[in-house]
């Protein structure tokens, strides 16, 4: 592009006059659950400057607790108001699409949500340290570990209440992702949820070391993702000529001939559509934790404190699996012949690889992380349908999803040696003869992650295999039921292990949680069972919710 | 709106199996009593269904239909035909017979756990009524995916009781014992897990295709012409449903896992492996495999005939061959069910009411014998024949029991066995005459691991261990003199049994379109 046209387009524009510029129109009642929340967690923030060390804790795990309610009221009050349904449109200048998906992951996030802060603010589990009670998180993050100002902030009973308002902030990212309407809305969202995320990893009170480490390598990598979503982007506003996803729709489509003359050169340039969306896909896989891209996973899942993990297995992948959803059908629906060939084979090594490699996992942190892997497989199998049941399949597969995992890591947080978390597989042996009532809420969880029947896992789990066999994917189909089988095995190991064994003499305790952790696990049960006996109204609730707006 | 009858037989063990599993640690005793309470209230309702259901009538009766997910285009549909009737009053009247045989089972060694809350008495009797609940509502559903549901629901209480509550008389002490329960309970698990998996492919594909899970709705389709299936598919989702219900009955090659699970669990546990819950596998071929997918079963015959040929002789020949009493009568019930297999796939009616027959007849049979045995290795503690000798001089009443259970397992005339196993020869040899031949090799076989069993463990000298053996107690008796009552019973008159069955086998007959071969009468010079 000559400089010529540069010049004119700028002057053009200029001579135009600054009241060419329309002021903004912004919905705020529409976007009132993500501005509830990023609220609450500037007023957290507030917190944490003003208010004594004293009265942190309860100050904001009832603000958490408020904002989160209220957020999901404003999602369930745009609900009920056709938002989802017959008014759903985009908002705030083309940025955010308020529409059925985007209000059911929504809700789904913060109700998620909801139950992961209970996790974070659990303070019965640990012994208590010098006469105070604390959390999962390190007394001071700043404190090098092992150091003597790190001893002195335990001494101190420093607790790092900065937890909620990051978690705040990740939520608010996470409520803007699914609904991004434009490719810079997207990147945004992706950076406001996941620096949050990086450095709650961080802040484990027990392994500290472990869990710095893990943050550094789901940052590096997280900042290569990043990278990698923001050239794809680039590329393809090369292409468009525009960030927006309905504009970038209509010119894969060929609906849109008028080339901006800034562009005129790269516009309509295939090669920059393919790599461009091949690069977002990346972007949004890794977060997914789809295979070739899950490499951070279980050293995140393992190094993070295990609320955070729960919180991050559940909610992150909502989202992201959300922004997929809507990449793949409002902006690439044009290009399917030529990312589904792409996206049938990492569903298969997602599933397959996940299962597999899980067999060999000694960590039951590690183990979950690898079942989320071949769970993400699954989820991918519905998202590449490319039909409106394969939508409202994913979005109820999330919904079970998440809080099976949710519950599933807070009963990691009862069993409990010196050590902290027992998370090595050798010390659940004998669990169940132990403390039955955990070993089966346990199994419970995992007979769900199994896709046992009468479990939210399998109408899941049939809800997107039948979306997959009705978009002619049978042989996914077949595929998946493999890998299930092959999943079907650890877990199963696991519940051997815990009813089928002798529990050893110095095994781990189970500590007995307040009711936040008891509540969070109760929740997570009964959604599984509810779930998996009487779907039908979700089912209805994901259907309905199952059309984008463009 | 009537009474949900068959709902109710399936609720009242549920309600059962809870109900159970609440009582304190302490009242032991308490919950024995509440869990035969239940599956004594079971049988009666199960008695009421068996008067209440008309041979003559409607194919499927006491039909219950409501709305479930309807999404996934589920109903929550019940029905009984005939076949169903009788394996579901097989199942009730087995039940407490299993309680009352498992009363100690479960007793927890001494107080070596202090921990209250561990409550295994509890959980063995409500895991058995909660398999019972399940059994019996997958032989009532006559929706594909409700009956898909309890097939693989049922085999999670089943691989707790297979795993947690093994027998007592092992050789390897309890190290051994618990890896040999766990590695036997992952076993049944991950086999019947795999076919049920696959199994769901193949719903999933029918559902692809037909778009209902109602057999109702899909016989309709069917005869309407609305709904046809290319033959390549048609096979397709045969094979998964097939695969899923060989595994479950246990048909050659899958069958390795039973002799594991029935040799490392308790014998009442093994009774219902192989008297009730394998029954699910050769009823769900009955009923789905040949009514959903006529075209296909008639195209697999051959091969699941030779599969069933294999499984009578194979399983006959290994029984032969054990060392380990319950190992031997797993081993026979592989034989069995080749015969069960053989009896449904030569599509004649009396293979099949013989298939039916024997289905019943093998759950009684089977139930006498391996109860008997339990008893006899629970006063021994050791399941190897070659630790036995002289038991009749001992305890005559356990050892006549005992001939009688082998007797109706190798079919003697008299017995109710003998009454199927003739009827499936019979309807085999109609049409498929060298098929019928080979068969009668597992009879031959089968008098040779009885008797010989018998002979080794009952008669001869009496070893020095099986001295002041103590005969059969009362407990003992009431378990064991209904069956054999029973066994005599059907065997001199079968005729309230096939009244109920015939009518069932027609139907399915005529899903498949056969009729029964022509004899073949020479004309008269």
């Amino acid at each position: 592009m000559s400089a010529t046209v540069v010049h004119s387009l700028w002057t053009t524009t200029a001579a135009g006059g600054i009241d060419k510029i329309p002021s903004p129109t912004i919905e705020y009642a529409q976007l009132a659950p993500t501005l509830i929340v990023a609220g609450a967690a500037v007023l957290g923030i507030l917190i944490e400057a003003f208010i004594p060390r004293k009265g942190r804790y309860h100050a904001q795990l009832f603000l958490s607790l408020v904002a989160l309610a209220a957020a999901f009221a404003s999602v369930v009050a745009l609900a009920a108001g056709g938002y989802g349904t017959t008014k759903k449109h985009i908002a705030a200048m083309g940025a955010i699409a308020i529409d059925g998906p985007s209000l059911f992951l929504q809700g789904t996030i913060l109700l998620a949500s909801v139950v992961a802060v209970f996790t974070f603010a659990e303070r019965r589990l640990d012994p208590e340290s010098h006469g105070n009670r604390v959390d999962s998180f390190a007394a001071q993050a700043a404190a090098v570990p092992g150091s003597d100002s790190e001893k002195a902030a335990v001494r101190a009973g420093f607790t790092t209440t900065e937890v909620f308002p990051l978690a705040l902030f990740a939520v608010a990212g996470m409520l803007v992702f699914p609904a991004a309407n434009d490719l810079l809305t997207l990147f945004i969202a992706l950076e406001v949820f996941s620096l949050p995320l990086y450095l709650l990893c961080a802040l484990a009170r027990r392994k500290r070391l472990m869990s710095q480490e893990a943050a550094v390598k789901y940052f590096l990598l997280g900042a290569f993702s990043s990278a990698f979503l923001l050239f794809g982007i680039a590329l393809l506003y090369g292409y468009a000529g525009s960030v927006s996803y309905a504009r970038i729709a209509e010119v894969v489509d060929g609906t849109v001939q008028s080339v901006s003359p800034a562009l005129a050169d790269t516009m309509g340039n295939d090669a920059l559509l393919l790599i461009g969306g091949a690069l977002i896909l990346m972007g949004l896989l890794f977060k997914v934790g789809a295979v070739p891209f899950h490499m951070w996973t279980p050293d995140v899942y393992q190094g993070a404190p295990t609320p955070v993990t729960g919180f991050m297995a559940a909610a992150t992948k909502v989202a992201a699996f959300g922004a997929l959803l809507r990449l793949l059908y409002v902006v690439l629906p044009g290009l399917r012949w030529d990312w589904r060939p792409v996206m049938w084979a990492v569903v298969i090594v997602t599933m397959l690889g996940g299962a597999i490699v899980a067999i060999t996992q000694t960590d039951i942190k590690r183990l979950l992380a690898y079942s989320s892997i071949a769970h993400a497989g699954f989820i991918l199998a519905g998202v590449i349908a490319a039909t409106p049941d394969g939508i409202s399949s994913v979005l109820f597969y999330l919904a079970a999803y998440s809080f099976v995992t949710i519950g599933a890591f807070a009963v990691v947080t009862l069993v409990r040696d010196a050590g902290g978390e027992a998370t090595h597989l050798s010390k659940w042996a004998g669990l169940g003869r132990r403390s039955p009532l955990v070993a089966a809420v346990f199994a419970v969880f995992l007979l769900a992650f199994a896709g046992i029947p009468l479990t939210s896992g399998f109408s899941g789990k049939f809800a997107v295999f039948k979306a997959a066999a009705d978009g002619g994917a049978g042989a996914l189909v077949v595929v998946g039921v493999i890998a299930s089988a092959i999943a079907a095995f650890f877990y199963i190991r696991v519940i051997v292990l815990m009813f089928f064994s002798e529990p050893k003499p110095e095994g781990p305790t189970v500590a007995v949680p307040s009711a936040l952790t008891t509540m969070a696990i109760g929740v997570g049960v009964v959604v599984t069972l509810v779930l998996g006996v009487a779907p039908q109204y979700f089912l209805d609730l994901a259907s309905q919710a199952g059309g984008f707006v463009r | 709106m009537s009474f949900p009858l068959l709902t109710a037989t399936a609720v009242l063990p549920a309600v059962g199996a809870i109900a159970t599993a609440a009582v304190p640690a302490a009242r032991r005793s308490a919950a024995k009593w509440l869990a035969l309470l239940f599956s004594l209230a079971t049988l009666v309702l199960a008695a009421v269904v068996v008067v209440r259901f008309e041979p003559g009538g409607a194919r499927y009766q006491l039909t219950e239909s409501h709305a479930w997910i309807s999404d996934f285009g589920v109903r929550y549909e019940l029905g009984v035909d005939g076949i169903g009737v009788a394996l579901l009053a097989l199942t009730a009247l087995l039940i407490p017979f299993v309680i009352l045989a498992g009363w100690h089972d479960a007793d927890p060694l001494e107080d070596v756990n202090p921990n209250r809350r561990w409550r295994p008495t509890q959980g063995f009797f409500a895991l058995i009524l909660m398999v019972e609940a399940m059994v019996i509502l997958s032989f009532e559903a006559t929706d594909v995916f409700l009956f898909y549901i309890l097939f693989e629901a049922m085999l999670i209480p089943m691989y707790f009781l297979i795993g947690g509550f093994g027998d007592r008389a092992h050789a390897g002490g309890d190290e051994a014992a618990a890896t040999q329960r766990s590695y036997a309970a992952v076993k049944f698990l991950l086999y019947n897990l795999v076919g049920g998996l696959i199994m769901l492919a193949a719903v999933i594909g029918l559902y692809v295709v037909a778009g209902s899970f109602s057999l109702s709705e899909i016989a309709e389709a069917r005869a309407s012409g609305s709904l046809s299936m290319a033959t390549s598919t048609e096979r397709w989702l045969f094979l998964g449903f097939f695969f899923a219900f060989a595994v479950k009955a246990p048909l050659w090659p899958l069958h390795t896992w039973l002799p594991n699970a029935m040799g490392e669990s308790t014998a009442p546990v093994a009774v219902l492996i192989t008297a009730v819950v394998d029954k699910v596998g050769t009823f769900a071929m009955l009923r789905f495999c040949l009514q959903l997918f006529p075209e296909a079963s008639k195209w697999a015959t051959p091969v699941i005939l030779v599969l069933a040929l294999i499984s009578i002789v194979y399983g006959a020949l290994l029984a032969v061959g054990q060392r380990d009493m319950k190992r031997l009568i797993a081993y026979a019930s592989i034989s069995h069910f080749g015969f069960i297999i053989m009896g449904i796939f030569a599509m004649t009616s009396q293979g099949q009411s013989g298939a039916t027959l024997y289905m019943v007849n093998h759950g009684i049979s089977t139930a006498a014998l391996m109860l008997v045995a339990g008893f006899l290795i629970t006063r021994r503690g050791s399941r190897l024949i070659a630790d036995y000798g002289g038991v009749q001089k001992v305890a005559p009443v356990l050892a006549g029991t005992f001939l009688v259970g082998g007797l109706a397992t190798l079919s003697l005339p008299g017995l109710s066995p003998f009454v199927s196993e003739f009827l499936v020869l019979v309807g085999t040899f109609s049409r498929y005459p060298v098929v019928g031949i080979i068969a009668t090799i597992g009879i031959v076989l089968a008098a040779l691991y009885v008797l010989v069993l018998y002979q080794r463990t009952m008669t001869g000298p009496v070893k020095a261990e099986v001295k002041g053996m103590p005969d059969l107690k009362v407990r003992e008796l009431v378990v064991v003199a209904p069956l054999i009552a029973l066994l005599l019973f059907l065997g001199v008159y079968p005729k309230p049994l096939t009244e109920i069955v015939n009518p069932a086998v027609e139907h399915t007959m005529s899903d498949v379109q056969q009729t029964d071969p022509k004899p073949e009468v020479e004309a008269a010079p």
